[in-house]
């Protein structure tokens, strides 16, 4: 059988941290919208914050390492961090896709 | 002065930043490396946090360097609440803007690592907080937890060199903590990372009791304390104790005070002892010492000197009630604040403890003279060695600042008395000894003075007498017998006595019958006189009648011759007569 992305009844709500503009950051912001495009289409936002900018918002979600991708609803917050250079791992982290 | 002269010198060749914690910049020669990282090492308990606290509560109180405080482990509520015990107010100093708590949460659970990363968000966050309140020191505890909350040891270790080269480049002081871990100081290595200064805290166990001990392992570009320092969590905070590097060049003074016993006083050269001396009083189970003791405490008051009595065997109500039976009102001194009694079980704690506990009532109360009594019990609290470093660390302590002060030490019978002291005999200036004299089925104290440094004292062994009216000493009886004391000098005494008053007796005896020898004799004297007076008398009234006779001879015969008509020169012969009976 193939995978199967199971029903997205709620908006999902994400935030992606960065520190100005790296390729690491470039990098996971690109997958990230590859990633919703393909699970999520219509049902998702993204945020992009950045910390350079924004020192102060970073205490909030608790942002260590940069890029942090942080889902704040549907709930529990999830967090994932890297460049989300794995899609398997960035899914499974988002709650999205789930293995038969 | 010296330790200026050190502080001085050393903060030419490194800029430090003065901790404010007791004992710490002494050990370290002025602080930790200003601008540089430190790491503070050590297991579970041993205080790593509160060593972290208290560098930004006195870097913001003392030094008007505010601090940054990043905690890994807990929250600000958590740590706000557990400092407050100690005193230290961090809510105001955050409202103050004094301090930045900071609380990085790694949770392992929320956290999905995928491709490359990097801890900006930690620099980020670190240099907001330093630059909102223009902080100069910083504390990462425990930084170690990043290794526990994310996986790519390689990334983190890349950042934790980038972080610790970023914090110098910032200029602020850095204190990070690490977790013990077996064989190295860390369990990530993360000393490493951070070179210029290495403090391990050591809090281990021993005969239940536990100490802790402090050691720089490393300190680049200064000189610095290397010992394993005893340090102590208290109610005010960290303590360190860099007592070993005490020098032998304290002040002496050649001021005497009394003992408290007058007889003792005449045994010490007729004054007593130095002030600012040690006196050791050491003696059997119940022989006094505790009585010497409160004599002298008291003969302090007297004067007017403030005196603290550290008691590790009664209770300070006991050692008043038992003192009182020896006319010794120590309650008095006590009310008038003169007298502070201090007392604790030996166990209650490790002898580091003890010895801050001590340092810190005599740094507040500023006493004259200290009591410690019984020192010996301390040896529970720990090792002979450790009790023998601890009291060298008191006594020269106590000298110099000039306070005279007086330990008891219990020996115990099976021992000879002047050997069991050993450990801190070299460290005493007096040394009183008092023992039992066991004679005739009775028990008596007796004391001498053992050594006394730096005056002419008694050799003499005095019996000491406990009494209602305090202690007092008297000369032991030195007969043929040898000494004697008690009922036995009593018994020798009364027999002295007695001898004394018969020989008195006879004495009186041998006048009295001289006198009436003497009176016979001149009676008899009297008599004889009289004797011969009639004698005299006699011979008078004799030689009278003879005369009367003779001149009627010679009439009788002048008148014979006349009548016979004798010759003519007869006139001759009758004058012969006449001349020879005048």
């Amino acid at each position: 059988m193939t995978n199967k992305s199971i029903e997205i009844t709620e908006k999902c709500e994400l935030k992606l941290y960065v520190a100005g503009k790296t390729p690491k950051s470039a990098t996971a912001l690109k997958n990230l919208k590859e990633y919703c495009e393909e699970h999520l289409r219509g049902m998702y936002s993204i945020e992009v914050v950045d910390l350079l900018k924004n020192p102060q918002l970073a205490e909030g979600d608790q942002i260590l390492a940069i890029p942090t991708l942080v889902r704040k609803f549907p709930e529990p917050i999830r967090k994932i961090i890297g460049d989300l250079s794995n899609k398997e791992r960035v899914l499974v982290g988002l709650d999205i896709k789930k293995y038969k | 002065m010296n330790k200026k002269q050190n502080l001085a010198n050393a903060s030419a060749t490194l800029p430090k930043a003065m901790t404010g914690i007791q004992g710490l910049d002494e050990v370290t020669e002025g602080g930790l490396p200003k601008g540089r990282p430190t790491l503070i090492c050590g297991g579970p308990g041993c205080g790593k946090t509160l060593f972290g606290i208290e560098f930004l509560v006195r870097g913001a109180t003392e030094f008007n360097e505010p601090g940054v405080f990043m905690a890994f482990e807990e929250t600000p509520e958590e740590l706000i609440q557990n400092v407050k015990s100690l005193g230290f107010d961090l809510e105001s100093l955050v409202k103050q803007k004094k301090l930045y708590l900071s609380y990085v949460k790694v949770e392992r659970s929320e956290i999905e690592e995928t491709g490359e990363y990097d801890l900006e968000g930690l620099f980020i966050r670190l240099s907001h907080a330093i630059d909102s309140i223009g902080a100069k020191r910083v504390v990462l505890d425990t930084l170690e937890s990043l290794f526990s909350g994310l996986d790519n040891t390689a990334i983190l270790r890349a950042e934790l060199r980038r972080l610790f080269r970023w914090l110098k480049d910032k200029g602020v002081t850095a204190v990070i903590t690490g977790e013990q871990g077996t064989g190295q100081l860390t369990r990530q290595g993360l000393e490493e990372y951070v070179s210029d200064c290495v403090i391990l805290l050591d809090h281990r166990v021993r005969d239940q009791i536990t100490t802790r001990r402090l050691r720089i392992v490393k300190y680049r570009g200064t000189t610095h304390g290397t010992n394993e320092y005893p340090y102590l969590i208290d109610k005010e905070g960290f303590v360190v104790l860099p007592i070993t590097s005490l020098k032998l060049n304290h002040d002496v003074s050649s001021e005497r005070v009394s003992s408290g016993i007058e007889r003792l006083d005449a045994m010490l050269g007729g004054k007593g002892y130095y002030k600012g001396s040690t006196i050791l009083a050491s003696g059997t189970a119940g022989t006094g010492k505790t009585s010497i003791a409160s004599h002298f405490a008291n003969a302090a008051c007297n004067r007017g000197d403030r005196c603290i009595y550290f008691a590790f065997e009664e209770s300070p109500k006991q050692i008043i009630r038992n003192m009182k039976s020896i006319n010794v009102d120590l309650e008095k001194w006590e009310k008038k604040e003169l007298l502070k009694f201090h007392a604790s079980r030996p166990t209650l704690q490790g002898l580091e403890m003890h010895l801050v506990t001590m340092y810190k009532m005599i740094n507040e109360f500023k006493p004259d003279v200290v009591i410690i009594d019984p020192l010996t019990s301390l040896i529970s609290a720990g090792t002979t060695n450790d009790v023998k470093a601890m009291l060298t660390r008191i006594i020269d302590f106590l000298k110099m600042h000039q306070i005279t002060s007086l330990f008891t030490a219990l020996v115990h019978g099976q021992e000879t008395s002047e050997h069991t002291n050993e450990a801190i005999s070299s460290l005493v200036d007096t040394w009183l000894l008092v023992r039992d004299v066991e004679l005739n089925g009775e028990r008596n104290r007796a004391i001498h003075v053992l050594k006394s440094r730096g005056m002419p004292h008694s050799n003499q062994v005095r019996e000491f007498l406990v009494t209602a009216e305090g202690i007092d000493l008297i000369d032991v009886y030195m007969g043929t017998g040898g000494m004697l004391t008690g009922s036995a000098r009593v018994a020798q005494e009364m027999k002295d006595k007695d001898s004394e008053i018969g020989k008195k007796h006879k004495i009186e005896l041998k006048k009295r019958e001289l006198l009436q020898k003497r009176q016979a004799i001149e009676q008899q004297i009297e008599n004889l006189r009289s004797e011969i007076e009639s004698d005299e008398q006699e011979m008078t009234d004799a030689l009278a009648t003879e005369e009367a006779t003779g001149r009627k001879v010679v009439s009788d015969k002048q008148g014979m011759a006349r009548a016979r008509k004798a010759d003519k020169n007869f006139d001759d012969i009758f004058s012969q007569v006449k001349k020879s009976k005048v």
